[in-house]
């Protein structure tokens, strides 16, 4: 009996050391790859709240065009992932179309989605990270607020993108559900904002680029892109996004991201 | 027609709901500027009967009607307040009872922090599951317009909704009440004997001005979904009598009923459950309908999704013979699968077979659509629909399997 107490507490105070000396353990570039990510999350916070329009457009391979319509509202929530309100404009037979989102680092999402015709609020899995947002190249997860959490890191090095020097960061999903297996960022090394990632696929061959202009600063702190541009690989479409209107510390609160905000949501 | 006979019927509530809101609308119009916005959508819908009918007064093979229904919508003071009109209107080829509109929603909505007051005519939806709404009773059915149920009738009210930490609370007082619309002796989807729309009576004496009162509690606690319900009111199920004039007469009685909805979200899977207990002065009974669905996200190395679905209705009053209510589900399964193609288009696919095991009856339904262009959207269904029971409701339905193309229009 008290050998057995004493194995146990031995193999427990093992296993800590393990856990331990694994969680700690982190290379001089997965190090610095952490705090490039961690110091881009720090200068964007403090933005409280914001509201946008977004334009997407959809492109196909032999040219053919779709316009998307999108209003976003999200709500920075300390200690927790952001709360964000989608409302559909275009196409128009989705038109009134409302999604809520409360996003976690670590556990599941919380979401809904209000069905017009039906007057129905519906809950919905958030297991589709990877599925196409709207039938464009954007996945839900390209879409979802940055959390520092949701990935681990290695600095690969500095290079140049548009003119601009760049930290080169590649970023591994601790999510099992998420379409990749790793992401490779370029950060500018001044204001730190995000200025292309690459997409692995499952099978880890690139997939995607996504590549950011028109950055534009707000508030003199909180850095947005006006364009984005998803260019697919293996496929051959591309994606536009086009963001305008952009405010921040409108004053929207909790109440803003209910399901009774989500019924009414215009 | 039938639309003159509602808006007559509902003539005096309409008007104090809108008195009560021009009062409310003018105070709250003095500051800010309004924002409006106009959309909407027209279709064209053919349906194909592959049988017979089984009355000779019915329409024999081919059905065609044409919808409309705009929406306009103002807003002002940043949204807190608004207003949303939505009329309705069909007509179609042979039933005249299907040629009908309806003013789906004319209501003032005013938005605080933890209050919403909503006010005027609705569409208020409660519930999880896929296959048979039970808890769902603010609104009456619009029986003509499609096989599924899940069109309603605009419900007149003043909802009070209150935001607290330990859930959304709504209490809405619901003066007016609408009846079910059937289809007429032309029309297809009917029993045998038609529903006479002029013979109803009610048990309350207050008939259709009838003063409903319902209240609901709603909240989410993690993976969890949570509903409860109790409704007091004039009962949306008619009691359908045969005459000697061979049709049916409509009884609405008074009801009580408490209901319950619940919803797991787990991973992959939606756990759902609703169950209802509702009383009337002619009897007491229990009903429940639970299933799940569950989703494979990008299946075959591309985007479709594929969810599969599977609920079991379940009846306290076990198998009733035809013409009583409620008997229609009390022992069915239902298994469906819907697949989200995730294109350009939206396309979607969706098959769903139901299945009576007390007895041998059984429906099958396809339903498929996708858009065309930025604003036109096209739909397919297929109804199929068995019985060898003539006890069973699907057994009178046996001619009707039906084949739908629709077309509508977006603006």
């Amino acid at each position: 009996m008290f050998t057995k107490k004493i194995l146990i507490s031995a193999i427990s105070a093992l296993s800590l050391i393990f856990v331990s000396n694994v969680s700690f353990a982190l290379s001089v570039e997965e190090q610095k790859g952490l705090d490039i990510s961690m110091e881009a999350k720090k200068r964007d916070l403090g933005w409280q709240d914001s509201t946008a329009d977004m334009l997407m457009l959809l492109r196909n391979k032999q040219g053919q065009e779709s316009l998307r319509e999108i209003k976003m509202k999200s709500l920075e929530v300390h200690d927790d992932g952001d709360k964000s309100l989608t409302i559909f404009n275009k196409p128009l037979d989705v038109k009134g179309t409302a999604f809520l989102s409360f996003s976690h680092p670590i556990e599941s999402d919380e979401q809904w989605l209000l069905l017009p015709a039906l007057k129905r609020v519906k809950r919905i899995s958030s297991r589709n990270k990877s599925g196409p947002f709207m039938g464009s190249e954007f996945a839900f997860e390209d879409l979802s607020s940055f959390e520092v959490e949701k990935y681990s890191y290695k600095y690969l090095g500095v290079e140049e993108v548009n003119g601009l020097t760049n930290f080169k960061v590649e970023q591994y999903p601790v999510d099992e559900n998420s379409g990749y297996t790793r992401r490779i960022v370029w950060l500018d090394t001044l204001e730190y904002r995000i200025n292309k990632i690459d997409f692995y696929d499952r099978k880890d061959s690139l997939l995607k680029t996504l590549t950011f202009s028109s950055y534009k600063q707000y508030l003199a702190k909180h850095w947005r892109a006006d364009s984005q541009e998803m260019i697919n690989h293996q496929n051959g479409k591309s994606t536009e996004l086009k963001w305008s209107n952009y405010d921040f510390k409108t004053g929207l609160t909790d109440s803003d991201f209910n399901r009774n905000s989500l019924k009414r949501a215009r | 027609m039938r639309f003159s006979l509602h808006t007559g019927k509902l003539k005096r509530s309409v008007t104090a709901i809108a008195v009560c809101t021009g009062i409310l609308l003018s105070h709250s119009l003095q500051a800010g500027e309004v924002e409006f916005e106009a959309s909407g959508n027209i279709a064209l819908e053919q349906r194909y009967f592959f049988d017979d009918a089984l009355s000779s007064q019915q329409l024999s093979h081919s059905q065609t009607s044409f919808s409309v229904e705009p929406e306009l919508y103002w807003q002002w003071n940043d949204g807190s307040d608004s207003l949303l009109l939505t009329p309705f209107y069909r007509v179609d080829s042979h039933d005249s009872q299907r040629t009908h509109g309806d003013i789906r929603e004319l209501a003032y909505i005013h938005a605080s922090d933890d209050w919403e007051l909503r006010l005027g005519i609705r569409k208020e939806f409660w519930g999880g599951t896929e296959f048979q709404h039970l808890v769902d009773v603010i609104n009456q059915t619009d029986g003509v317009e499609d096989f599924d149920g899940e069109d309603k009738l605009g419900q007149q009210m003043v909802n009070l909704s209150l935001v607290n930490d330990w859930g959304i609370v709504d209490v809405f007082l619901l003066p007016g009440f609408r009846e079910r619309t059937y289809a007429g002796s032309e029309g297809r989807l009917r029993g045998p004997l038609v529903v006479d729309e002029d013979d109803v009576s009610y048990e309350s004496s207050a008939g259709q001005q009838h003063l409903d009162v319902a209240l609901r509690w709603s909240h989410s606690i993690g993976d969890f979904d949570l509903g409860a319900s109790w409704f007091h009111g004039t009962n949306r199920e008619a009691y359908l009598t045969p005459t000697a004039q061979n049709t049916l007469q409509q009884y609405y009685s008074q009801m009580d009923q408490l209901g319950v909805d619940v919803q797991a979200t787990l991973g992959d899977w939606l756990w759902k459950f609703e169950s209802i207990y509702r009383s009337t002065s002619l009897e007491d009974f229990m009903a429940s309908q639970a299933g799940f669905e569950y989703s494979f996200v990008g299946v075959f190395e591309s985007n479709i999704d594929l969810g599969l679905l599977m609920e079991h209705s379940w009846d306290s009053r076990g198998e009733v013979g035809l013409g009583a209510q409620g008997s229609l589900m009390q022992n069915d399964l239902f298994v469906g699968a819907r697949l989200a193609f995730n294109d350009m288009q939206s396309s979607e696919l969706l098959m769903g077979f139901g299945s009576d095991l007390d007895h041998n009856a059984f429906s099958f339904i396809i339903e498929a659509n996708r858009r065309f262009g930025d604003n036109f959207i096209a739909s397919l269904d297929v109804r199929l629909l068995q019985s060898n029971d003539e006890n069973d409701l699907l057994y009178t339905l046996s001619n009707d399997d039906h084949a739908q193309l629709s077309l509508a229009w977006y603006f």
